[in-house]
């Protein structure tokens, strides 16, 4: 699904984002990404999107390695993986149902279907009676809702969150997290950074990786 | 600003059109007088008629009998009409008037055809206002030059200001942008409402400046003096370089930005 193999990064200011970090998160599971800030959580999950490109190494994303991509191979990836950030970025001014059609609209989905679809994904993460609300109107974990759904729009192999509880308070956090349990128990990889640590402990069953300083340096798997 | 920047050009198009019609009016006098001598038998001067007429780049070769130059000269000249009817030896020589094709009327052809002409033993002279034909047509290139050069200049000042107009609105929608790629939407379709608004706002600024020159014409045929409407293939040609260069400046600039997000 997704692969590093021997992945570097080092910016144009100076400096390793990354060293040498090799990891495959496999078909189906869920991973937490942890690490204290400017560990290189932000970078893998960048480079897990082909957002960028690694200075040395090899990322595979669903089938497609980063030192041969083209524009049209790096659309597919991005139909192909769902991204959900910690500032939601959804698009102030229109609805949780028009952020979520805006996708749909983009990618091509024939326009009949586009409303029916992006209802089902709203009920999906139990936003139906938000449907019609501006953004700007729905709280923190509301939001973030919105933003899973707009991820899954595209039936993506799997979803990459960058910190996506980090704005969000307890119950929030639980709400979501169980939406992204929800959504891997359906076959989906869950690709999950942060660097709350309390949150990862409760959820046991999945596979945690830590980076440190740029370096994996804990993979339960391997453990 | 995109409306009167091409205003200026649409002004230059109206200059340059009318001193184009004046030219060719000036151009159209293009001919060549072939002085023939008195003693020139009529044999000689039917065979120089046919023999020039047949020059690729000469539309009529006309004749004019001492008389009939005469009358000509009573004609245009009133003011010298009684100094003519005194006259008791008409002092006018016969002559072969050249006609010249349109677009053949080149300070070379009629220096060619001249020369030809001149070589007729029973040729007094051959005159074509020399310095007219060659001012003429320095007029007209200076003319050229300065609407292509102005008219350039003043095309791409409009499509930087669409071009700077359009940056603004692709900052102002760059979250939309972001999304759009990182949800896998394709260049094209980042670019379509961008390259649609770009030729939509050459468009207008083309309109407004076609209304802008149509209002300045009609004020100066009214107060200042009679000139010609420019054609309607001008017009449209106009506005659809507006809608191009509107649509080229967007395309920079979305194009910037997509390299750069």
């Amino acid at each position: 699904m997704i692969k590093l193999t021997n992945v570097s990064k080092e910016y144009a200011k100076g400096g390793f984002a990354l060293r040498d970090v090799s990891l495959h998160v496999k078909k189906g599971e869920f991973v937490f990404l942890t690490g204290h800030s400017g560990s290189g959580k932000s970078t893998t999950m960048r480079l897990s999107h082909m957002a960028e490109r690694p200075t040395s190494g090899e990322v595979r994303v669903t089938g497609y390695t980063s030192d041969r991509i083209t524009q049209r191979a790096l659309w597919k990836i991005r139909r192909r993986v769902g991204f959900v950030f910690q500032d939601f970025r959804l698009l102030p001014g229109r609805t949780a149902l028009e952020n979520v059609s805006f996708v749909l609209e983009v990618t091509g989905t024939p326009r009949k279907d586009i409303v029916p679809r992006a209802q089902r994904l709203l009920t999906r993460v139990g936003l139906t009676p938000k449907a019609g609300s501006l953004v700007h109107e729905l709280s923190g974990g509301e939001q973030q809702r919105v933003a899973i759904a707009r991820a899954l729009a595209n039936s993506p192999y799997v979803l990459l969150a960058d910190e996506p509880t980090g704005n969000l308070d307890d119950r929030a956090t639980r709400g979501v997290m169980d939406l992204f349990w929800d959504i891997n128990a359906n076959g989906m990889a869950v690709l999950m950074a942060t660097h709350d640590l309390e949150l990862v402990r409760r959820y046991t069953k999945a596979r945690v990786l830590e980076l440190d300083n740029g370096r994996l340096v804990y993979d339960s798997a391997a453990a | 600003m995109v409306g009167l920047a091409l205003y200026v050009i649409g002004l230059l198009g109206l200059t340059t059109y009318n001193l184009q019609q004046a030219l060719s009016t000036i151009e159209d006098r293009v001919q060549i007088a072939v002085y023939l001598r008195d003693d020139a038998r009529q044999s000689e001067i039917n065979l120089a008629q046919a023999e020039l007429g047949e020059i690729p780049e000469v539309r009529a070769v006309r004749f004019i009998s001492k008389r009939e130059a005469l009358e000509l000269a009573r004609e245009e000249l009133p003011e010298f009409s009684e100094l003519f009817s005194d006259l008791e030896v008409n002092p006018l020589p016969q002559s072969l008037e050249v006609e010249l094709i349109p677009g053949e009327r080149s300070q070379e052809v009629v220096e060619r055809i001249s020369a030809a002409a001149l070589r007729y033993p029973f040729v007094e002279d051959a005159r074509y206002g020399r310095e007219w034909v060659d001012r003429l047509f320095a007029l007209r290139r200076i003319g050229a030059a300065t609407t292509f050069a102005m008219g350039s200049a003043f095309a791409v000042v409009a499509a930087l200001i669409i071009g700077t107009a359009l940056r603004i609105a692709i900052f102002a929608r760059r979250e939309e942008i972001y999304v759009m790629r990182l949800v896998g939407a394709t260049n094209g379709f980042i670019r379509r409402p961008f390259l649609l608004e770009g030729a939509l706002s050459g468009l207008l600024g083309g309109g407004l400046a076609w209304l802008m020159t149509w209002a300045t014409y009609r004020g100066v045929y009214a107060f200042l003096f009679q000139l010609a409407w420019i054609p309607p293939t001008w017009i449209f040609a106009g506005l659809a370089s507006g809608a191009f260069f509107g649509a080229i400046a967007s395309a920079l600039a979305i194009g910037r930005h997509l390299r750069q997000v």
